[in-house]
């Protein structure tokens, strides 16, 4: 049974578990995964991985300005915007 | 007014002028309101759904009617509605309100049809019992202290309550058949692509499907009809043209004559407890209209579960990745700093189950991981895919239970998400696929509604429907209803 | 000890589509912020992408233009990390099935010295937003315009030995993408970006040094300082002993150095997967022939038409063929003029002269092409002297008329009648016998003496040849009657 680091994935996702929940999901996730690691006893040599349920290629779409946007009726509701900017806690780089 | 009534009775109710749509809409208005302990709305729309059934009524006046003119329906709060709140069941869209409507809700908007509101669900379409939903759980008409199914319980229930006559849902992993088999309505997932998924919140994108729910096959049909088609803005959009389901409308559903031949999938039927009777007496009533039974392998069904949620959930934690807080949604107050700004809200912003989900999702993509999770769910997808191809080529349909059992009580399952999971372990199979599937009740088993799925190749949805009629011509298990205010 | 730098390039190429790669809306530079983006360059609820078919057929045209192998079976990918103008938390991206594979790219150095540079392989994928950190206290502010422009994304093999390498590179690949119209090279507004590998490595050494990446770079000048920067920097850790430690770096033009950028993905697992809202791109054999056969003349293959046919000289040849408005204008004007060399002068000389000083682009030069080809067709024929064709010029750049009318208008028809000059000659020579007994004594200097006054009796029309000719014929001939 792989051991599961829940504080790197949390860091993946960007999820923050207090130390119940924590304890909670690593136990989920345990199980979770003993039930998906069925898969690795399945005989899949030569198959082929299926992406897309429907064989079709990826359709180009013509060049052109389709779009209208309304800023103003987007960022209603935003979190927080100034001067049509959307504001987030300073970043340093 | 019969509340259980079908579009087509609606319809000729309005037609004939027996009432207008605007009587129409309060009446299933005042029902929503009478039932709302079964929470299987999130929002009514009280104001715009009556003012599109003015709008209806004119155009009855004018003359300008078509199918769907003035006909109330339900929307799975997971298509977006501008004006109408659209919350995908969670805390992180609670209040959100789309600049534009989901293709889907256009379509049958332009149809005529009145949104009464959004329906309940699981938050982003993650569950199997609508439990997991911000807004609090939705209940089962048949049995209030057991759940409607998942994530479309809201649609379903509405419709097995008489709230709404047909109700759109969304169907993942069985989102749609499954609530659909517990609240002994009918519910039909298309093919994948048939539908177009965009302004539908992605969960799992090479899964999701929309499709309804209805008393009938009848009004799957003319619903089916005008939400399905071809759109440029969702590259996995199908352009196949299908002028039967384009024209079911006008030419109406004939019951299939064609005598096929059903396969039983003995992998489905092995450990079949609760509805195995029911299901070999619906066999047998599709014997008795002349068609042939015969078993048939599905040798790869024990892959689909894992495979199923390794894929869902490696999506979902990337579809899901949008929710941040930055430029719309829930965000946490005050954040420190970047970091804390995302992980704050996010935290705060999705239920357990979402997070299981994102975190599985994550750990199958991640370094190391991919080949052995990912990569090999997709092979194990080939395989269960392959087994349907070749079933096919014997066969016409498949039939097949929808459920394990019969709708589980609230609070059952919640501790243990692998027991919920297997739930959905004979919907999983035809979501893989991409097939489309639907289920039909077929019976009760201590009052609870038992369903039955009927399962076709790519594009069969034809098929499907007029065998279902051929199923309802003969039975009457879908003119069953529960009481309810 | 001798050291050798090891450089690679990744440059980020914005293609010059009108409407953006995965959305309809458009990519200009410079809109109000957030005035672009449309709901699926915000990422919201349910949006989805759709290929854009000019980007296809850019990224095409480019690994045609390399010699690259076009894979028909290409796939999007997302690659995913959280940062705020990152609004879908991914950017698609394509990660192990490319559009474009390994090709070539020749550059050519100031000494003649030429290098092929191996191309990896190009791709394509979405710009992300942009970030203000300056104007607002405590908080970034975040506009997502540039989200969904379409990026080419070139990277080249290590292949590159010094910074002039680099930025000869950098330039080759600038003019090219210009050259194929996939892209207006405009840096300073960001069209094109470059990331710089850097490693160091004892000479004659085969393995690699630990590298560092130097991010978005955007003017030649600073790719040249930066990578200079980071050479002497990794140099000096090695030879006090110290490792180089890979990072990624930032350039600081204001103090010309490199720094450690703060970790900007929170972490380095990007979690590729094929994206599933995107099907396989595929590409015909007809469709990437047809690109093929839409190809212009390439930058080297003009610069070396202009040296073989039309005998400019390589750095004449290198000057007019970098920029195709250039190449373009220098043809038409020769067209006309049928004089390569002479043409080749106007051009870099008065002509570029006058577009710096009045803050011209070629594409908005106010002379014509065909007009400033009459004029040198009017000095070749000595309808004018050279020294007042740069009057008919500043005259065409006015826009006073045609070369012909301004000629005319003006009055600055070239004396060449002999006779006429003779006669003027002969009385400049009467009124000062004095420079004409110095000259006759031996001071040939005196002829520029005598050269000023015709050109001042005749107004500066006299034709300077003829003038040199006759004074010469006269002075000598009064010289050699003597004897």
């Amino acid at each position: 049974m792989a051991d599961i680091d829940i504080k790197h994935l949390c860091r993946l996702a960007q999820l923050a578990l207090n130390e119940t929940e924590h304890q909670a999901v690593r136990a989920d996730l345990e199980r979770i995964i003993a039930m998906v690691d069925q898969m690795q006893a399945m005989d899949t040599e030569d198959v082929e991985p299926l992406a897309h349920p429907l064989e079709a290629d990826q359709r180009l779409r013509p060049d052109e300005i389709t779009e209208v946007v309304d800023r103003d009726r987007y960022q209603r509701g935003a979190p927080a915007t100034r001067d049509g900017l959307y504001l987030v806690p300073r970043v340093v780089e | 007014m019969n509340e259980f009534a079908t579009i087509g009775e609606l319809a000729r109710g309005l037609r004939q002028g027996d009432y207008s749509s605007v009587e129409l809409i309060r009446h299933y208005l005042a029902r929503i309101e009478a039932n709302s302990t079964l929470n299987t709305f999130i929002t009514v729309a009280e104001d715009e759904a009556l003012n599109a059934a003015a709008s209806a009524d004119q155009a009855f006046e004018r003359g300008e009617a078509g199918p769907l003119t003035g006909i109330p329906l339900a929307h799975k709060d997971i298509f977006c509605t501008q004006g109408i709140a659209t919350t995908c069941g969670s805390r992180i869209l609670e209040n959100w309100i789309a600049p534009y409507d989901a293709t889907v809700v256009d379509r049958l908007a332009h149809a005529g049809a009145v949104l009464l509101g959004k329906t309940n669900m699981d938050e982003f379409a993650m569950g199997s019992s609508n439990e997991n939903s911000y807004f609090g759980a939705a209940l089962n008409p048949w049995d209030s202290s057991r759940v409607p199914g998942g994530s479309s319980g809201g649609s379903a229930a509405a419709v097995a309550a008489g709230l709404t006559p047909v109700a759109t849902g969304t169907d993942t992993g069985g989102s749609i058949r499954q609530p659909a088999a517990f609240c002994g309505v009918a519910g039909i997932k298309p093919t994948y692509g048939r539908v177009s998924r965009y302004g539908m919140a992605a969960f799992a994108s090479s899964l999701d499907q929309a499709g309804v729910f209805g008393h009938d096959a009848q009004d799957l049909a003319v619903v089916l009809s005008i939400m399905s088609g071809f759109d440029p803005r969702d590259s996995t959009s199908s352009d196949r043209a299908d002028s039967w389901l384009t024209g079911v409308s006008e030419s109406g559903l004939k019951p299939n004559d064609e005598g096929l031949t059903i396969g039983l999938p003995s992998e489905y039927f092995k450990d079949l407890n609760e509805g195995a009777t029911l299901l070999q007496a619906a066999a047998k009533e599709f014997e008795n209209a002349g068609c042939r039974l015969t078993q048939i392998s599905l040798p790869h069904t024990d892959a689909a579960i894992p495979a199923y949620y390794i894929i869902a959930g490696a999506e979902a934690s990337t579809n899901l990745a949008r929710y941040d807080g930055v430029h719309f949604g829930y965000r946490c107050e005050n954040p420190k700093s970047l970091e804390d700004l995302y992980q704050r809200s996010r935290s705060e912003g999705f239920g357990i189950e979402v997070k299981r989900r994102i975190l599985t999702g994550t750990y199958a993509l991640s370094v190391g991981y991919f080949d052995a999770y990912y990569l090999k769910a997709q092979k194990l997808r080939r395989l269960i895919q392959q087994d349907f191809l070749s079933a096919f080529e014997e066969v016409d349909l498949i039939l097949a239970p929808t459920t394990p059992g019969v709708a589980f009580h609230t609070g059952d399952l919640t501790d243990d998400p692998v027991a919920m999971y297997q739930q959905d372990i004979f919907t999983i199979p035809a979501s893989l696929a991409g097939l489309p599937a639907l289920s039909l009740p077929c019976g009760f088993t201590g009052g609870l509604p038992i369903g039955m799925q009927l399962i076709g190749p790519h594009f069969s949805e034809r098929r499907l429907l007029e065998t279902s009629a051929l199923y309802q011509q003969n039975t009457d298990w879908h003119q069953r209803h529960p009481e309810v205010a | 000890m001798q050291w050798e730098p090891v450089i690679g390039l990744e440059v980020h190429v914005q293609l010059a589509t009108k409407s953006k790669i995965f959305s309809g809306a458009s990519p200009a530079f410079g809109g109000a912020p957030n005035a672009q983006a449309c709901p699926v360059d915000l990422g919201l609820p349910g949006v989805l992408p759709v290929l854009n078919a000019e980007a296809v057929r850019m990224a095409v045209m480019f690994g045609l233009a390399i010699n690259a192998t076009i894979y028909p079976y290409s796939i999007f990918d997302r690659k995913n990390y959280f940062y705020p103008d990152l609004p879908k938390g991914y950017q698609i991206s394509q990660f192990d099935h490319p559009i474009v594979g390994p090709g070539t790219l020749t550059i050519q150095m100031e000494n003649g010295d030429t290098h092929i540079i191996r191309i990896t392989r190009a791709h394509l994928e979405e710009d992300a937003g942009k970030s203000l950190h300056t104007a607002y206290a405590g908080m970034t502010g975040i506009d997502l315009n540039r989200t969904g422009t379409p990026l080419l994304e070139v990277v080249s093999e290590p292949d590159l030995r010094s910074p002039a390498q680099a930025v000869a590179y950098f330039k080759q690949l600038h003019a090219l993408v210009r050259y194929l119209k996939i892209c207006d090279g405009n840096l300073a507004e960001g069209s094109m970006r470059c990331d710089a590998n850097v490693s160091v490595r004892p000479l004659g050494a085969t393995e690699l040094g630990e590298r560092s990446e130097i991010k978005n770079i955007n003017s030649f000048r600073f790719v040249e300082k930066a990578i200079q920067f980071e050479i002497e920097r990794q140099i000096d850790i090695l030879e006090s002993g110290g490792k180089v430690k890979r990072d990624t770096r930032l350039y600081d033009s204001e103090r010309n150095e490199t720094r450690s950028m703060r970790s900007k993905e929170l972490s380095d697992d990007y979690r590729y997967f094929p994206d599933p809202d995107l099907l396989p791109v595929r590409l015909t054999l007809e469709f990437i022939a047809a690109v093929k056969a839409s190809l212009p003349e390439l930058p080297q293959a003009r610069k070396a038409r202009f040296t073989t046919e039309l005998k400019l000289s390589d750095y004449d040849a290198a000057w007019l063929t970098n920029d195709p408005a250039v190449a373009d204008y220098f043809e038409a004007v020769l067209a006309t003029a049928h004089d390569a060399k002479l043409t080749a002068n106007w051009i870099m000389g008065d002509a570029s002269a006058a577009l710096h000083r009045d803050d011209l682009e070629w594409t908005d030069c106010p002379v014509p092409a065909t007009e400033l080809g009459q004029l040198i067709a009017r000095i070749n024929d000595n309808t004018i002297s050279s020294k007042l064709a740069k009057t008919v010029f500043e005259a065409l750049w006015t826009k006073e008329g045609t070369v012909d009318e301004i000629i005319d208008a003006r009055g600055l028809r070239q004396l060449s009648d002999s006779g006429a000059l003779r006669g003027i000659i002969e009385k400049i020579m009467m009124d000062n016998p004095d420079q004409v007994a110095q000259y006759r004594a031996g001071k040939d200097r005196v002829l520029g003496f005598f050269v000023g006054q015709v050109m001042k009796a005749t107004q500066g029309k006299a034709n300077p040849g003829q003038v040199n000719e006759l004074l010469l014929d006269s002075l000598k001939r009064e010289k050699g009657s003597e004897e």
